[in-house]
């Protein structure tokens, strides 16, 4: 468990990349506001703490590779990558629009994105195929696949489920951002996953549950799943669909609409209220 | 023509995949359980620890193979043209054609010689499908030593390649020595009446009609059209303009396969009469490969009559 005051840290840090989340989809008048603010903890947690990388070395060998297969997402990417310097905080702003590095779903022409993404169900196989390939070099980096729940309905999730379990990839640790909520609605009535972590056990990873919106739980996850020897991990990070907005919050119809100037403002009065509460609590530690 | 050596492009494949192996550390192969059929078993012989075999799971295979790609290999990802084109589709759209990746995909059995499992196994849009891709290249070796070639330099080549491959043995025409090049189509018989391009075994059948042509008086040229993606403009816009007639030879549906590709280049840069063997917008069916040639309309003596139709509509123009 880390120190209190990093753990204020890590938070203040997810609301402001939550207010880039919500400016750029703001500004692009389109994409994708429930799975991205979904992400934001799991994204700060992975470029704050669990992986080794270089920003102004994109393609260090060495480095761990997070991989996101679910591409809607990448408005939480952009915003992690964008903070660690991979790129100017103005790209930002050019989200979705022509030219733009920052494609509508990621492209790998984007410094620090792994792999282009956006029809779903591909990132696992990809994952399997950089650590197999690690595994023959000899190289330790790990690679980090995050999917949705939603998108575990691809049947090419589970064929690369049988991979990494087959090939014994204890080099890849599979994050399941567990909102519970897909396009058509509620997860379970679209396509009940039933018992998630007892589908994830029986194609053979070490799964740990973790509050995907809790820095304790998810270091706690992260450095239980670097223990693991011979097999993949699957970290079921249960989550919020649209987290830190209250108005988005476990609804569905902001899967994939961008809000409006009122909700915009509304949205970043409220993630400032939340980081002056912080803040307060800080000064006081 | 006198008696040749029967080896399929398969076969072919499966030397260069070896040779491939020995060259260089960076070559991995990805089956979908048809490692035997696809002579990808020919390389795990000799690096069991760079084959990797993802089951029944043509789609995992082709995600697999571009990671593989993302980390500095070179994977040749193989199963029956059927399954590792349109069974994958999309994850080749997505996962490596988009992202460029040097993912080469090897599908055998192409065409309707595959014979008797009949329509399911019987690959006859491939072409089509793998051709409109942005950054694929397509390659259809006409014989087991160019197929050899077309491996080689599929491995040397930046980008997704797909290699189309024969099951049945089919007649080795060219040698060791020929020059192969990607992109570059080989004229194998000059003539100024009309030009046959074709690829794959069809490319044999041409020869046979291009002989019986001659009898006839008919003065043909033939043209081994080996790579469809990057198709050669210069070949085709040339034979249009030496001949005015052009029969394309495909072993696949006529609906945006080879004689597609040549028909968009030369109806915009220089159009004359053109003719196109090929499958009729049907599927399939189970057969001995010699019968479904024929059942299909693909032997020399379809040819022969097609070229003799643009020749005679040629004239009256």
């Amino acid at each position: 468990m880390r120190k209190e005051q990093d753990l204020i840290k890590l938070k203040k840090k997810a609301i402001a990349l939550r207010k880039d989340i919500l400016k750029m989809l703001y500004l692009a008048g389109s994409g994708h506001p429930g799975g991205s603010l979904s992400l934001v903890e799991i994204m700060t947690c992975l470029f704050y703490y669990e992986i080794n990388y270089k920003a102004k070395e994109p393609k260090w060998e060495k480095r761990d590779k997070v991989i996101l297969s679910k591409g809607h997402g990448c408005p939480a990417l952009y915003a992690i990558l964008s903070d660690r310097g991979y790129f100017k905080r103005e790209e930002l702003w050019t989200l979705r629009q022509l030219g733009s590095k920052l494609q509508g779903h990621p492209s790998i022409d984007c410094p620090g994105v792994e792999i282009s993404s956006g029809s779903l169900g591909q990132g696992l196989s990809i994952s399997n195929g950089m650590a197999l390939a690690n595994k023959m070099d000899k190289n330790e980096a790990r690679v980090y696949c995050i999917i949705g729940d939603g998108e575990m309905n691809e049947g090419q999730i589970w064929e690369g489920a049988m991979t990494a379990s087959h090939y014994s990839l204890e080099n890849v640790c599979l994050i399941v951002d567990h909102n519970k909520l897909q396009i058509d609605g509620p997860c379970c009535d679209i396509k009940d996953m039933e018992i998630l972590s007892e589908k994830l056990q029986s194609f053979g990873f070490e799964v740990i549950q973790a509050d995907g919106h809790d820095f304790s739980s998810l270091i706690e996850a992260f450095n239980k799943a670097r223990t693991i020897k011979n097999k993949p991990q699957a970290i079921i990070a249960n989550t919020i669909k649209g987290a830190g907005i209250s108005f988005m919050e476990n609804k569905v119809e902001w899967h994939g609409v961008a809000p409006n100037k009122e909700q915009y403002e509304k949205g970043i009065e409220e993630l400032e209220a939340a980081f002056k509460i912080l803040k307060e609590k800080n000064e006081k530690v | 023509m006198t008696q040749k050596k029967m080896i399929s492009t398969r076969d072919g494949f499966g030397k260069g995949l070896v040779e491939l192996g020995r060259k260089n550390k960076n070559i991995v192969v990805l089956s979908a359980d048809l490692t035997d059929s696809t002579r990808a078993g020919w390389f795990q012989k000799e690096f069991p620890e760079r084959l990797f075999n993802l089951g029944v799971a043509e789609q995992d295979m082709i995600g697999t193979a571009a990671g593989f790609a993302l980390s500095g290999k070179i994977p040749f990802a193989c199963s029956f043209g059927v399954f590792a084109s349109g069974r994958a589709w999309d994850q080749i759209r997505v996962s490596a054609a988009y992202m460029n990746l040097n993912v080469k995909i090897a599908g055998t059995h192409g065409g309707i010689s595959v014979g008797p499992d009949g329509a399911t196994h019987q690959a006859i849009e491939e072409i089509a499908l793998m051709r409109i891709l942005p950054n694929m290249k397509v390659i259809v070796p006409c014989d087991a030593i160019e197929a050899q070639k077309a491996t080689i330099k599929a491995a040397e080549t930046q980008g997704p390649v797909y290699l189309r491959l024969g099951r049945s043995g089919s007649p080795v025409i060219t040698t060791e020595k020929e020059e192969f090049v990607i992109g570059k189509a080989n004229v194998l018989k000059k003539g100024k009446d009309v030009a046959i391009f074709a690829c794959g075994h069809m490319v044999y059948e041409s020869l046979l009609a291009w002989e019986e042509l001659q009898k006839q008086g008919i003065s043909a040229t033939v043209i081994n059209l080996h790579t469809i993606k990057p198709l050669d403009s210069a070949a085709i816009i040339r034979a249009a303009k030496e001949t005015g007639a052009i029969v394309s030879v495909e072993e696949h549906t006529l609906a945006g396969g080879v004689g597609s590709a040549i028909a968009e280049v030369m109806i915009q840069k220089h159009p004359v009469i053109m003719k196109m063997v090929g499958v009729k917008d049907r599927f399939g069916e189970s057969g001995d490969p010699e019968a479904l040639y024929k059942f299909f309309g693909l032997t020399a003596k379809d040819i022969v009559k097609a070229a003799k139709q643009a020749v005679k509509e040629k004239i009256k123009r």
